[in-house]
C-alpha cells in the first residue's frame, strides 16, 4: 500500500520508494531506507503526513506519501 | 602549541549547535558570508587554557553530499584543511539520525569530537545512553553537553584541545563479515560489506597514482561510488570494471545499518514514556485545531508589536523631543549658523531620531520570530500551511521566509534557499517583500494614527493582510502560467519542542537591533542629508521656498504619475523616491519635507496632517500612501539580495516591476474606492 493511505498512530514497514534519484536518496540520508519503519503521527485531507522515523519526525508532502510503497507491520516505536 | 586552531561546528538542523557556538562566542561573533554564496558564516575566537581557538559554525546539514549548497561548503571547508578539529553537535533525542552525519564526519579524516546536546529530553523520557560503549564503537570521545544550561562547555573544548593532532584511534572491531576479512576493522569506524570495501581499495589505488595529491583517498573512494557529482567532475577517473553504477543505495543502507547497531548498544530503555513533543503536536498540528491556533499566535504577536510597542515608543519620544529641542538651543547658544542648525535639527535628528523611536516595536517583533523559531514551532508553520500554499503553487516550506519577511525582506530572502525546487525559490523571493517588513511599520505608524484615531490600530494591520492577500495573488498568477504545479514534495523536519534559549534569542536580537541602528546612523543618515540639501538648494543655490529646490523639481516631473492614487504631491514622490534607500526614510522625509520635528510624537503629527489637509490630502489618499509603501520596492538592500540569491538580473527587474506595478495598481484602487465611500 502507499504511505498516503495510511492510518495515524499505525507502523509501516518501507517496502519502495518510486522517486527521482536526488529525492529518493534525500529522504534515505534521512533514515527513509528500504526495510525502514515508521509511524504516521497525523495526517491532513491533502494526503501530507507527519510520520516518524528512526526517531525523528518529518512533514512529508502528498507527493511524496503517494510514492511511498509501505507495508502495515506491527512492531515498536522508536 | 599552534598560534591559531581552527574549531569547525558540524551538526543537523535543530541539532542545537547555534546555542553551543553561542555559548562559546556570545553576541560577540563575526558573521559573513562564505565566498561566492549566501550562505551565513559565523565566526567567533576564545582562548582556552592559553590555546587561541578560531570557531567556526558550518550551516546544518544531514549529509555530506553535493547536493546542496550548505553540503558542499561544508566538506570543502574541512577537506581544504582549513579545520583542524570538528566538533559535531549531535541531539541525542534523535541519536539514531543524527549518527550518520556523524559516520560521515569521521571519514573526513580529522579529528572529530562528539558534543551530544539535549542528553536532559533523554533523560526525561526516560532513557539513558551509553557513554561507554558510544566513543568505543565510533572511535572518538564523546562528551555530554547541555548548550541551552551551558554544562560540559569547559570539558569540550578541553577534548578538543586533546585531538588537535589526534586522528581517531582505537576502534573496536563490530560487525562480522562473511568470506574474507577486510584489515580496515581496525582502521575505521564505518566499515563497509566486502564488495564495497574492495571497490574502495581498487579506486583508492587509481587515485595514489593519478591524483597522488589527495591524502584521505577513502573518503573520495566512497564519493566516487556515491557517483558524488562535484568529485567526479573534479577529479575525472575512469572507474569501468569497478564501479560502473551509483552504489550510493547500498552505502546508505549499510551506514544506517551500523547505526542501528550502535542504537542496539547504547541506547537503554528505548521511549517507554511519549514524548512531550508529541502530546503538544496532538493539538499544534491538529487538522482542524492547528490552523485557528497558528492565527491565534500570530494575533498575540502582532497585539505585542503595536500594542506594547507603542507604548514604550511613546517614551522615547519624549526623550528625542527633549534632546532636539537642548540641542537647538545649544547650537544657537554657540552662535552655530541657521543652515547648520537646520541640518542638524531638521536633517538628522528628525530623519534620525524619528526612525530610532521605533525600535521598540521591532525589538518585541524580533523577540517574536526568535522564539517562534528557537522553540521548533517555525517547522510546524510549514506542515499547517502546506494546503494552502499548495493552492497556489507553492511549497508549506515556502511560508516560513514569508513569515520572516514580517521582520525583515533581506534575510527572509535569504531563507528561500532552504527550498530545494528552484521554481518555488524563484516564486517566494518574488512574493516575500510583499511581506510587511518591520522598516514599514513606521510608515503606517506615521499615516494611520494621523488619519484613523481610534481605528489607526485596524488600518495598519489591514496593510498586514493586503501583503498577505497581494503574494498570495501574485505566487497564483504565477502557477496559472506552470503547468507542472499540484505537486506537493514538501520534507520538512519537526523537532522536539523546547523552550528558547535566552541567549540565542539575545544574540538573534541584538544583531537585527544593531542592523537597524546601523542603519539609521548610516542610509537614513545619508538619506537625510541628502534629501536637507536637495531640499534646500535649488537651480538658483540656496532656496527660502523649498519649492523652488531640486527636490521639488524631480517630484514635479513624477507626480502626475501618482495622481490617480491620489499621491500627486511633489513632497509625496519626493518621499517615496527617498524610500527606495530604506522605508523608513519615508518617515523622516516626510519630517523633513514638511519640516515638522518629532514627527512620530502627537503634536508632530497633528503639525503634519494639518498641512497636508490644506492641501487636500486626507483619510483616503493616507491610506493610498500606506498601500503604496506597503507594496513597492521594500528598499535598496533587497533590490541587491534578489540580485544575489537569483543571480539574475532579468528576474530582479522583473521582482521591481511587479511591485511597482501591484504597489499602482493598488494604490489606485484604494483611493478609487476609498473616495467613492467618502462621498
Amino acid at each position: 500500500m502507499k504511505l498516503s493511505d495510511g492510518k495515524i498512530g499505525e507502523m509501516y514497514t518501507v517496502k519502495a520508494i518510486d522517486l527521482e534519484h536526488k529525492a529518493k536518496s534525500h529522504l534515505q540520508i534521512l533514515g527513509m531506507t528500504v526495510g525502514s519503519k515508521l509511524e504516521i503521527l497525523n495526517s491532513k485531507k491533502s494526503g501530507t503526513k507527519i510520520v516518524k522515523v528512526r526517531g525523528t519526525r518529518f512533514a512529508l508532502g502528498g507527493a511524496f506519501a503517494d510514492s511511498i510503497e509501505v507495508e502495515k507491520k506491527g512492531g515498536d516505536a522508536r | 602549541m599552534r598560534d591559531l586552531v581552527s574549531v569547525a561546528f558540524a551538526g543537523n538542523p535543530n541539532c542545537g549547535k547555534t546555542t553551543l557556538f553561542n555559548a562559546y562566542t556570545g553576541a560577540n561573533l563575526k558573521v559573513a558570508n562564505w565566498p561566492g554564496v549566501t550562505v551565513e558564516k559565523k565566526e567567533g575566537t576564545m582562548t582556552f587554557e592559553g590555546q587561541k581557538l578560531n570557531l567556526v559554525d558550518l550551516p546544518g546539514i544531514y549529509s555530506l553530499t553535493s547536493y546542496t549548497m550548505e553540503e558542499k561548503l561544508s566538506r570543502n571547508y574541512v577537506l581544504s584543511g582549513e579545520a583542524d578539529v570538528i566538533v559535531n553537535v549531535v541531539d541525542a533525542s534523535a541519536l539514531e539520525r543524527n549518527l550518520y552525519l556523524t559516520l560521515q564526519l569521521i571519514e573526513l579524516g580529522k579529528p572529530v569530537v562528539m558534543a551530544l546536546n539535549m542528553m536532559d529530553i533523554v533523560a526525561a523520557r526516560g532513557m539513558e545512553i551509553d557513554l561507554h560503549r558510544l566513543p568505543e564503537m565510533l572511535g572518538i570521545p564523546v562528551v555530554p553537553v547541555s548548550a541551552r544550561k551551558r554544562t560540559g562547555i569547559n570539558i569540550l573544548m578541553h577534548a578538543v584541545a586533546h585531538h588537535i593532532d589526534g586522528v581517531n584511534h582505537h576502534i573496536e572491531h563490530h560487525h562480522a563479515s562473511g568470506g574474507h576479512m577486510h584489515d580496515h576493522h581496525g582502521e575505521f569506524a564505518m566499515v563497509y560489506s566486502d564488495d564495497i570495501e574492495d571497490k574502495i581499495d581498487r579506486i583508492s589505488e587509481l587515485l595514489e597514482v593519478k591524483y597522488p595529491e589527495i591524502e584521505n583517498r577513502r573518503w573520495y573512494a566512497i564519493k566516487y561510488l556515491e557517483a558524488d557529482g562535484e568529485i567526479m567532475e573534479k577529479y575525472p577517473l575512469k572507474l569501468a570494471g569497478i564501479a560502473e553504477r551509483s552504489y550510493e543505495e547500498e552505502i546508505i543502507n549499510q551506514r544506517y545499518d551500523f547505526i542501528e547497531e550502535i542504537i542496539a548498544e547504547v541506547l537503554v530503555n528505548k521511549s517507554q514514556r511519549e514524548a512531550a513533543t508529541d502530546r503538544a503536536d496532538r493539538i499544534l498540528t491538529h487538522r482542524v485545531w492547528g490552523l485557528p491556533v497558528f492565527a491565534g499566535i500570530m494575533a498575540v504577536v502582532f497585539f505585542l508589536t503595536f500594542a506594547v510597542g507603542d507604548w514604550l515608543k511613546g517614551y522615547l519620544e519624549t526623550a528625542l523631543d527633549w534632546f532636539s529641542g537642548g540641542c537647538a538651543e545649544m547650537l544657537e547658544g554657540i552662535g552655530a549658523s541657521q543652515l547648520l542648525v537646520s541640518l542638524i535639527v531638521d536633517g538628522i535628528i528628525a530623519g534620525v531620531g524619528g526612525i530610532l523611536t521605533f525600535l521598540p516595536n521591532i525589538v518585541i517583533l524580533f523577540v517574536a520570530l526568535a522564539f517562534l523559531e528557537d522553540s521548533g514551532y517555525m517547522a510546524r508553520v510549514a506542515y499547517i500551511m502546506d494546503d494552502i500554499m499548495s493552492k497556489i503553487g507553492l511549497s508549506g516550506r515556502a511560508f516560513i521566509p514569508m513569515l520572516l519577511g514580517f521582520g525583515c525582506t533581506v534575510p527572509a530572502i535569504m531563507a528561500s534557499r532552504a527550498l530545494e525546487n528552484p521554481k518555488d525559490r524563484l516564486r517566494t523571493i518574488v512574493v516575500t517583500p510583499f511581506m510587511s517588513c518591520s522598516a514599514r511599520l513606521p510608515v503606517y505608524v506615521l499615516f494611520s494614527e494621523m488619519f484613523f484615531g481610534k481605528w489607526a490600530a485596524a488600518a495598519a494591520f489591514s496593510m498586514y493582510i493586503l501583503g498577505i492577500v497581494v503574494a498570495i495573488t501574485v505566487a497564483k498568477i504565477f502557477s496559472l502560467f506552470s503547468k507542472k504545479d499540484g505537486e506537493n514534495t514538501l520534507v520538512i523536519e519537526l523537532p522536539e519542542y523546547k523552550m528558547p534559549s535566552s541567549r540565542t534569542v539575545y544574540v538573534y536580537v541584538s544583531g537585527k537591533v544593531k542592523d537597524y541602528i546601523t542603519k539609521a546612523g548610516t542610509v537614513i543618515f545619508v538619506a537625510s542629508v541628502i534629501l536637507w540639501a536637495l531640499l534646500n538648494f535649488g537651480p538658483s543655490g540656496m532656496v527660502e521656498d523649498m519649492s523652488l529646490s531640486f527636490a521639488a523639481i524631480i517630484g514635479k516631473i513624477l507626480a502626475p504619475l501618482l495622481v490617480p492614487a491620489g499621491l500627486g504631491y511633489w513632497q509625496i514622490v519626493v518621499a517615496l523616491i527617498s524610500g527606495i534607500a530604506a522605508k523608513e526614510v519615508v518617515v523622516s522625509s516626510m519630517s523633513v519635507l514638511f519640516g515638522v520635528g518629532n514627527i512620530a510624537s502627537a503634536e508632530g503629527m497633528s503639525a503634519l496632517s494639518a498641512i497636508l489637509g490644506n492641501q487636500g490630502f486626507t483619510a483616503v489618499n493616507g491610506y493610498s500612501m500606506m498601500v503604496f509603501c506597503l507594496l513597492y520596492i521594500p528598499c535598496a538592500a533587497t533590490i541587491g539580495v534578489i540580485h544575489r540569491e537569483t543571480r539574475s538580473a532579468k528576474w530582479t527587474a522583473i521582482a521591481v516591476l511587479i511591485q511597482l506595478a501591484a504597489a499602482w495598481i493598488c494604490a489606485v484602487a484604494a483611493f478609487g474606492i476609498g473616495s467613492l465611500l467618502a462621498f
